[in-house]
């Protein structure tokens, strides 16, 4: 029992995580119908950004921890989204009416050439940082000494989580930004025709996932204290799995498909061997696509008359 | 004849895909508070005038121009969403183009979205109620639920749009169309599909719109009965070509149109003097 709550608040927290990356797949598949495999880069290089800007910080010393580390969240966030933003213009919008599959090697190719670039620039070793939020809460102790933690870093993660999704959430329900969003999801030439900008609204939508996309970089800087140039590819693939899981084109299912495949992942090692969690996680994604490829909360693709 | 330029001046359009001549040199004009039509047989390029209007299409030659607030708008020159934004030309589609996953309302807001995201400064702090975003929406909510009503959907407004009938998707998307306060509204043959009743409320609120809202409207269709009925001027094409423009009596009686529209044997006569 105890050794099963432990587990249910790792695999919450690195569920969180997915769900945040993963919304930045959802949100593009849903406008522009394709997947921007180089996602996975762009959270590595919001991770990136925080490491430095903390080190910039710390180096310079003084002030408190909490006004620091927010002042670090809102620097890889902006930074970041210039990167998202780029690579929409650069990468994508050129080839926005050419077929589906140039545009989807064009993402391969700039998730080649941004991890290689933070390679050359910073160096292919770990990259490390000292623990900055210390502390836990003991939950439970058991005879033979074991003890249910939760870290004042699992809980800031999921509560950073739950009030970013919830955010992001009623931006999508109840704003202008995010009824245009809808908009050109459903019919972009449309959207155009009532005067709805929807080369800027693609370029949001890029810089949203972005942001919450350094959101996660930022939280895993600080939960595992080790990052190297390479961590975009698994975390992008293990988000993008939890995105076809919940059903590509949804943001709730991101947000759930994120929080399952973390569950699955933690408790898979937890139970089974540590080994075969990335099999495990991956094997989730075959059978999704088998049964059930709209997702969990997916609605079928239905043709356009 | 006034000197004031008329709400839309189209001179010397042609439309070229490859060596096909869809629309061949076609001029004409639309004024505020009339309803202009434009009918001819299928393939005649009605609805390629629209999408050169809307800029789905970029024509090969011509001008087309939009006096609004007395500024001059050459539309083939105008990004997309612009066309509709700034020189205010809304329009709606043969085969209905709503957004089918929002409400009825919603896809009324939606087309307020410039006015929004003005007033939210063009950003999400619209979330937290700053700026006048507030009161531009329930300005919004205001308009649309005028509409709403003119459209008489009032009752359906949080359904999803998709579930609605054929009928009212259709007067859903000419409110649609009338929430963004256009100053030409475009209806590409709105009567499509209408059982009478329906073509008969469509003819009512035709009639509305242009008495009530100071706007010109542009009409594709094939339905005699509505061209005819309402239209204070009707633009014949065939083939690309204008060939012939005037009032509905005038084009009724004009040969070349009988000729193009009919064929010229005596049943058809009969049906277009009765029509």
């Amino acid at each position: 029992m105890e050794y099963f709550l432990q587990q249910l608040i790792n695999g919450l927290t690195l569920g969180a995580i997915y769900g945040l990356i993963a919304i930045g797949y959802t949100m593009v598949y849903g406008i522009i119908g394709m997947i921007n495999f180089a996602h996975g880069e762009i959270y590595m290089i919001g991770a990136f950004i925080s490491l430095i800007s903390i080190m910039l910080l710390e180096s310079l010393a003084g002030g408190s921890v909490i006004v620091a580390l927010f002042v670090v969240l809102i620097v890889a966030m902006i930074l970041t989204s210039l990167y998202g933003w780029a690579l929409e213009r650069i990468a994508y919008r050129p080839l926005r009416s050419s077929p589906r599959l140039a545009a989807l090697i064009s993402a391969i190719g700039m998730s080649i050439a941004l991890g290689n670039y933070i390679q050359l620039t910073q160096g292919a070793r770990n990259k490390t940082l000292q623990p900055i939020v210390q502390g836990n809460l003991e939950l439970m102790k058991r005879d033979d000494g074991f003890t249910v933690v939760l870290s004042y870093m699992q809980i800031g993660i999921i509560v950073t989580t739950i009030v970013l999704m919830a955010a992001f959430s009623l931006m999508i329900a109840k704003t202008s930004l995010g009824r245009a969003q809808r908009a050109c999801e459903q019919d972009r030439t449309m959207a155009s025709l009532l005067g709805v900008n929807v080369d800027r609204t693609i370029s949001l939508t890029f810089v949203m996932g972005a942001a919450l996309a350094a959101v996660a970089g930022f939280l895993v800087v600080l939960y595992y204290g080790v990052i190297d140039f390479y961590i975009g590819f698994l975390a992008g693939i293990k988000a993008f799995t939890a995105a076809v899981l919940g059903g590509i084109g949804s943001i709730p299912g991101a947000m759930l498909g994120g929080l399952l495949i973390g569950l699955i992942e933690a408790f898979w090692s937890g139970y089974f061997s540590i080994e075969y969690k990335d099999v495990a996680a991956f094997a989730i994604l075959v059978l999704v696509l088998i049964f059930r490829p709209t997702g969990l909360l997916g609605r079928p693709e239905v043709e356009k008359v | 004849m006034t000197d004031a330029p008329p709400l839309l001046r189209v001179e010397h359009l042609s439309m070229h895909f490859g060596g096909l001549v869809a629309i061949d040199d076609l001029s004409f004009d639309a004024a505020r508070g009339e309803i202009t039509a434009i009918i001819g047989p299928n393939g005649a390029g009605k609805t390629t005038v629209f999408n050169c209007l809307t800029g789905f299409y970029k024509p090969t030659v011509g001008r087309l121009t939009m006096q609004r607030d007395d500024t001059p708008w050459q539309l083939e020159q105008l990004e997309d969403y612009r066309i509709a934004r700034d020189a205010g030309v809304a329009r709606t589609f043969q085969n209905i183009r709503i957004f089918p996953q929002m409400s009825v309302l919603e896809n009324l807001i939606v087309a307020q979205h410039h006015v929004l995201m003005k007033a939210s400064g063009y950003s999400a702090l619209a979330l937290i109620g700053i700026g006048g975003y507030r009161k531009a929406e329930r300005e919004a909510v205001a308009l649309a639920r005028y509409w709403l009503e003119r459209v008489n959907l009032v009752e359906r407004a949080d359904e999803d749009a998709g579930s609605l009938s054929y009928g009212a998707q259709r007067r859903l998307e000419i409110a649609r169309a009338m929430c963004m306060r256009p100053a030409l509204l475009c209806l590409d043959e709105p009567a499509a599909g209408l059982n009478p009743r329906e073509t008969g409320e469509l003819n009512d609120l035709l009639g509305f719109i242009r008495a009530e809202h100071d706007i010109g409207l542009l009409l594709i269709e094939h339905d005699m009965g509505v061209v005819m009925g309402i239209s204070d001027k009707v633009v014949v094409l065939d083939y690309g070509r204008k060939i012939a423009d005037g009032t509905p009596e005038q084009v009724r009686n004009d040969p070349a149109v009988i000729r193009a529209y009919l064929g010229e044997e005596d049943d058809a006569l009969e049906f277009v003097g009765g029509a």
